[in-house]
C-alpha cells in the first residue's frame, strides 16, 4: 500500500500536524487517511491513465490469449488478448465517471426537492414524500435494472437509472433537516428583518441542511460503483468497447471453472477497493465532522 | 408625546394539540389557548415601555404579534397610526426595517452558517441598502460601537467562535443596522451571565440615546423592568392586568397580582429578606383558565364577584390603570 | 470539626486541546444547620465543586488534589461501596431542571421508592409510601401527586418532588445546584420559603450553588465567591453584600439591579474570565480590575482572613487597608 505520508518521509510541521490530528480523532483520522489515498489514486488512475497503462485497452495482441500474471501482462490476459491491467486502470474512468455523475445528479435533485418540500409543506409534500417512500422501500438494485431496462444502453440511460434510485435518500436527509432548521429561532429571526422566502430558503436553510450531505454524497458513490458494476455485470450496461470491471468480472466468469482465476479476481478486486475507499473516506468524515458541529 | 405604537383589543389563539385519542373521545371543539387575551396599550416614541410577567402571561407572543412574526386571531396593531395588518408589502418591507426584535437566546438566533459580519449586514443587503463596501463600512462602524472589537478579528467569526454576551451584540447589532426606531427586546438578557446582563443593559441604554429608539421591553425580572423602564405593563395568563409609570408600578401597586410579585420578587441584600409568605398556589393552565378574573383562586382579597367577570380596568390615574374590582 | 470540609481540592477536566483547571485550591467549610451560598458566573467551577463532593464527576474530570471530609472522613478516597452509602443517604443532590432529572417514564411513587430501596433493598413498601407521603406534606404537595408521571406535574411541583426525593433518606446535606432557574418568580419564592422551613424542621445543612444573588441573599447564612476555579472571598452574607473586599465581588454585587433601590447605573466588569487550560500566572481576574497593580499579574493571592469569619485573596490588602471603592 502506497504510503504518502509515512511518518519517516514527511518532516518538521506538516509530521506535527498529523501527529495532533492523529491524536486528535484517533481512529477516524487513519480511515479517512486510508479511503481518501484510495480514491485520490483510483482518480489519478482515471484522468492519467496513460501514465501507469502500458497497452491500450482495446488492443487485443498484448500477448497470448488467457495467460496468467507474468512480466508482461502483470494482471494476466483476457480471451481477446488484452492486457487486463490496462482494462482495469482504464476501467476506472468508466465506474467513476458514472458512479460520480449519478451521484451529482441524485444529490442535485434530492437536495432539491428536499429543501423545497420541508419548506413548503402541505400538498406538496405530501405528494412528493409519497413518491420518494415508493422510490426508497423498492430494492435499489432492482429498481436499477428495472430503470436500466427501461432506458436501454448507453453511458447516458446507466447513470440515470443509478442516479434515480439514490434520490430519495437525499430528500429525507434533507428534507428532515429543513423541517427542524424551519423552527429555529434564526429562521425567526430573519424573517424578523425582513428575509423573503427563498432568501430564507437559500440563505438560512439550505446552508445548515448540507452538512450531512457531504457525508452521504462519498457512501453513495460507493454505492453508486457497486450499482455500476451489478449493471454491468447482468449485461445491462454500457456498450461493449468501453472497458468496464463489471463486465468484465461477467465475462471472466465463464473462465473461471478452467482455472482462469486472474481475469475474475482483478475486476473484483478493484470494484472493491473503490468502495472501500469512498465508504473509509464517507464514514471517517461522519465521524469527524458531526462531533466538530456539535463543539462550541 | 407621539403614540408610535397602538395596541386595541389584540387577541391570540393557539389551537392545543391533541392526541388521536383525545379527538376520539374526548370530542368536540378543539381546546385553545387563549395566549393572549384581548389587550389594549400605547407605546410612546422615546419610551421604555416594560411587558412583564411570569410564564404563560402572554408577553414573548405579545412581541412576536406586535413584528408580525405570527398573525392575530382578532384586534388591532396600528403604527404610526396605521393598521399593519392592513399593510401594503411596500410597507412591510419599510415596517422590517423600522421596527426590530431582538430575541432571548442570542447564539440560536444567528445562523451557524453565517459570519458575523454577514449576519449583521444581512438586513442591508434584503433591503438593497447600500453596495458591498459600503455595507461592510457600516457593519465595523456599528460593531465597533456595540464593543465588538477587534472588529476585523471577530467581522470573519461565527457564533460558535464566540461568547454569548458577543453573540447579543451581534443581535443588536443586526437589529441596528437599518436605523429602526422601535425595538422589541424578549428577555434579552435571561440567557446571559450576570455581569454580562449589566454590559448589555448599558449597552442598551446608551444606544437608546444615540439612536432615538424606543423599546417594549419583555422580562419576567421585575427588578431589571425597575430599572430600565418608563412605564410597565404587567400581564397574567394573556391579559394585562395593570399598567403605569414606574414610580406607580413599583410604589404604588394596586392589582393583587402586582403585589404578590413584587414582594416575591428576590432582593439581593440579607437585609431585605422576604418576611411575609408568598401568595399561594401556581399560574393555573392557560387552556382553561380560572373564570372572570384569572387571579382570583390565588387572591388574597378574592370576592365572589371575581370569579363571574372579567374586571374592568379601573383608572388609578390618567397614567395608572388596573384590572380589579378591588379598593 | 465541621460537618463538611473541603481541604485544598483541585479538579482537572482533560480534553482534546488541553488540560482545563476547573477548580484550584479551593477550600471551604460547611457547619451543622447552616446555608452556605457558593456564588458565581458560568465556567467559574462551582457546579463542578458541587458534583466533585459526592464523586459525582463525569470523566474525564478528575479530582487531582486535595480532601474532601464528611464528619472527618474522606471522600475523595472512599471505596465504591461506602461512596454509594454516602450518596443520597448522608448527602443529597438536587439539579437543575427537574424534568431532565426524573425519570419521565417512571410515576413518582416508584422513584421514591427506588432511592430508598438503593440504600436498603428489603425496606418495606407500604412504610416506604409512608414515608414518601410525610415528605410530600412538608413540601406542600398534594398526596396523590405520587401517582402521577412528571409530565404530569407543574414546574414547581417538580422541583419539590426532587427535593423529596433528595430529603426522603433524611440527610444531613443537601447540595442545591441553581434550583430554581426554571421556576417563576413567585413559584421561586415559594421554593426558598420552603427550603428555609426545612432546613429548621430536619436541620439539614445546604449548599446553594446558584448564579442568582438576589435568590441566595434570601437564604444564605454564609457565602463563598468562585471566579475561575478559585474561591475569591468568603464571609458572612450581609459582609459579602455590603462589606465586599474583593474588586470582583464587589462588581458581581453591584451590577445586579435592585427592585428595592432607586440605581442610577450598573456596574459593569467588561472583559471575560481567563482561559483555565492556560491560566494566567498571577491573579485570575487582574486582567478585568480597575484596581489592579503590578504584582497581582505575577503574584498569586491566598485567600487570607481580613476580618472576622472573612477572607479575600486580593493584593489590594495585604496592609489590612480599605476598599478603594469606600473612599
Amino acid at each position: 500500500m502506497r504510503a504518502k505520508f509515512s511518518p519517516a518521509s514527511a518532516i518538521g510541521r506538516p509530521f506535527k500536524l498529523l501527529i495532533d490530528a492523529n491524536r486528535k480523532y484517533g481512529l477516524e483520522w487513519w480511515l479517512l487517511v486510508i479511503g481518501t489515498l484510495i480514491v485520490l489514486f483510483i482518480i489519478f488512475l482515471a484522468f492519467f491513465p496513460q501514465t501507469l497503462a502500458p497497452y491500450d485497452p482495446l488492443d487485443q495482441d498484448t500477448g497470448p490469449q488467457l495467460s496468467p500474471p507474468s512480466r508482461e501482462n502483470l494482471m494476466g490476459t483476457d480471451n481477446l488478448q488484452r492486457d487486463i491491467f490496462s482494462r482495469m486502470i482504464y476501467g476506472s474512468r468508466t465506474i467513476l465517471g458514472v458512479a460520480f455523475s449519478a451521484a451529482i445528479i441524485s444529490s442535485l435533485a434530492g437536495v432539491t426537492l428536499g429543501l423545497l418540500s420541508g419548506f413548503l409543506g402541505g400538498v406538496i409534500d405530501r405528494i412528493l414524500s409519497l413518491i420518494m417512500d415508493s422510490i426508497y422501500s423498492f430494492p435499489g438494485l432492482i429498481l436499477a435494472i428495472a430503470f436500466a431496462a427501461m432506458l436501454g444502453p448507453g453511458v447516458f440511460n446507466i447513470t440515470l437509472a443509478v442516479a434515480v434510485i439514490y434520490i430519495p435518500t437525499y430528500f429525507r436527509l434533507v428534507r428532515g433537516q429543513t423541517l427542524s432548521i424551519k423552527e429555529e429561532l434564526y429562521v425567526e429571526a430573519a424573517r424578523a428583518i425582513g428575509a423573503k422566502r427563498w432568501t430564507i430558503i437559500g440563505r438560512y436553510i439550505f446552508p445548515n441542511a448540507i452538512a450531512t450531505v457531504v457525508v452521504i454524497f462519498s457512501l453513495n458513490i460507493a454505492d453508486a460503483i457497486m450499482t455500476e458494476a451489478a449493471l454491468s455485470y447482468i449485461g445491462l450496461g454500457l456498450p461493449a468497447g468501453i472497458p468496464d470491471w463489471g463486465m468484465d468480472l461477467s465475462m471472466g466468469k465463464k473462465f473461471l471453472p478452467s482455472g482462469t482465476w486472474w481475469m475474475v479476481t482483478f475486476p473484483g478486486l478493484m470494484i472493491m477497493i473503490l468502495a472501500l475507499g469512498f465508504t473509509l473516506l464517507g464514514e471517517a468524515l461522519a465521524e469527524i465532522l458531526n462531533p466538530r458541529l456539535l463543539e462550541r | 408625546m407621539e403614540e408610535l405604537i397602538r395596541i386595541d383589543h389584540l387577541s391570540k389563539e393557539f389551537p392545543v394539540y391533541r392526541s388521536l385519542l383525545d379527538v376520539l373521545f374526548a370530542g368536540g371543539k378543539n381546546p385553545m389557548v387563549h395566549a393572549v387575551d384581548d389587550i389594549s396599550f400605547s407605546i410612546h416614541k422615546g419610551e421604555v415601555l416594560g411587558l412583564a410577567g411570569e410564564s404563560g402571561s402572554g408577553k414573548s407572543t405579545t412581541g412576536r404579534l406586535i413584528l408580525r412574526l405570527i398573525e392575530a386571531t382578532s384586534g388591532k396593531i396600528e403604527y404610526r397610526g396605521k393598521d399593519m395588518q392592513e399593510f401594503s408589502r411596500h410597507e412591510m418591507e419599510v415596517m422590517r426595517e423600522k421596527i426590530q426584535i431582538v430575541f432571548q437566546d442570542p447564539t440560536s438566533s444567528l445562523s451557524p452558517r453565517m459570519s458575523v459580519g454577514e449576519a449583521i449586514g444581512h438586513p442591508l443587503k434584503i433591503h438593497g441598502i447600500a453596495d458591498k463596501e459600503e455595507r461592510k463600512q457600516r457593519v465595523s462602524k456599528l460593531m465597533e460601537r456595540v464593543g465588538l472589537s477587534p472588529v476585523d478579528f471577530l467581522y470573519r467569526k461565527y457564533p460558535h467562535q464566540i461568547s454569548g454576551g458577543q453573540s447579543q451584540r451581534v443581535v443588536l447589532a443586526r437589529a441596528l443596522v437599518t436605523n429602526p426606531e422601535f425595538i422589541v427586546a424578549d428577555e434579552p438578557i435571561a440567557m446571559a451571565d450576570v455581569s454580562v446582563r449589566a454590559m448589555i443593559l448599558e449597552l442598551m441604554r446608551e444606544l437608546k440615546q444615540e439612536f432615538s429608539l424606543t423599546y417594549l421591553f419583555i422580562t419576567h425580572d421585575l427588578a431589571t423592568a425597575k430599572y430600565l423602564c418608563d412605564r410597565v405593563a404587567i400581564m397574567y395568563l394573556g391579559r394585562i392586568v395593570e399598567i403605569g409609570t414606574r414610580d406607580e408600578i413599583f410604589g404604588r401597586p394596586h392589582h393583587p397580582y402586582t403585589q404578590a410579585l413584587l414582594k416575591a420578587v428576590p432582593v439581593p441584600d440579607p437585609a431585605a429578606r422576604r418576611t411575609e409568605e408568598v401568595v399561594r398556589g401556581e399560574i393555573p393552565s392557560a387552556i382553561e383558565p380560572p373564570a372572570g378574573c384569572h387571579f382570583h383562586p390565588r387572591c388574597p382579597y378574592a370576592k365572589a364577584i371575581c370569579s363571574e367577570a372579567r374586571p374592568p380596568f379601573k383608572e388609578i390615574s390618567s397614567t395608572h390603570r388596573s384590572a380589579c374590582v378591588l379598593d | 470539626m465541621a460537618l463538611l470540609e473541603i481541604d485544598n481540592l483541585s479538579i482537572d477536566y482533560p480534553i482534546n486541546i488541553g488540560t482545563v483547571q476547573a477548580v484550584r485550591d479551593v477550600s471551604l467549610y460547611l457547619e451543622r444547620g447552616e446555608v452556605l451560598g457558593l456564588v458565581g458566573e458560568s465556567g467559574c467551577g462551582k457546579s463542578t465543586l458541587g458534583l466533585s463532593i459526592l464523586n459525582l464527576l463525569r470523566p474525564p474530570g478528575k479530582i487531582v488534589g486535595g480532601e474532601i471530609r464528611f464528619k472527618g472522613k474522606d471522600i475523595v478516597s472512599m471505596k465504591r461501596q461506602a461512596l454509594m452509602s454516602l450518596r443520597g443517604k448522608d448527602i443529597a443532590m438536587v439539579f437543575q431542571n427537574p424534568l431532565t432529572s426524573l425519570n419521565p417514564l417512571i410515576r413518582i411513587d416508584r422513584q421514591f421508592l427506588e432511592t430508598i430501596r438503593q440504600h436498603d433493598p428489603q425496606f418495606n413498601k407500604e412504610k416506604a409510601l409512608k414515608q414518601a407521603e410525610n415528605i410530600l406534606d412538608a413540601l406542600g404537595v398534594e398526596k396523590k401527586r405520587l401517582y402521577d408521571y412528571p409530565h404530569q406535574l407543574s414546574g414547581g411541583m417538580r422541583q419539590r418532588i426532587m427535593i423529596g426525593i433528595g430529603l426522603i433518606m433524611n440527610p444531613e446535606i443537601i447540595i442545591a445546584d441553581e434550583p430554581t432557574t426554571s421556576l417563576d418568580v413567585i413559584v421561586e419564592a415559594g421554593f426558598i420559603d420552603l427550603l428555609n422551613r426545612l432546613r429548621k424542621e430536619f436541620e439539614l445543612s445546604i449548599i446553594l450553588i446558584t448564579h442568582n444573588l438576589g435568590m441566595v441573599a434570601e437564604i444564605a447564612d454564609r457565602m463563598a465567591v468562585m471566579y475561575a476555579g478559585r474561591i475569591v472571598e468568603t464571609g458572612s452574607a450581609d459582609q459579602i453584600y455590603h462589606n465586599q473586599f474583593h474588586p470582583y465581588t464587589y462588581g458581581l454585587i453591584n451590577c445586579v439591579p435592585n427592585i428595592n433601590l432607586d440605581q442610577e447605573e450598573l456596574i459593569t466588569m467588561p472583559g471575560n474570565p481567563p482561559d483555565l487550560v492556560d491560566p494566567p500566572k498571577g491573579c485570575p481576574f487582574s486582567d478585568r480590575c480597575p484596581h489592579v497593580m503590578d504584582r497581582c499579574r505575577n503574584e498569586l493571592p491566598m485567600l487570607t482572613e481580613r476580618r472576622a469569619g472573612q477572607s479575600v485573596a486580593c493584593w489590594l490588602y495585604e496592609e489590612n487597608g480599605e476598599p478603594p471603592w469606600k473612599n
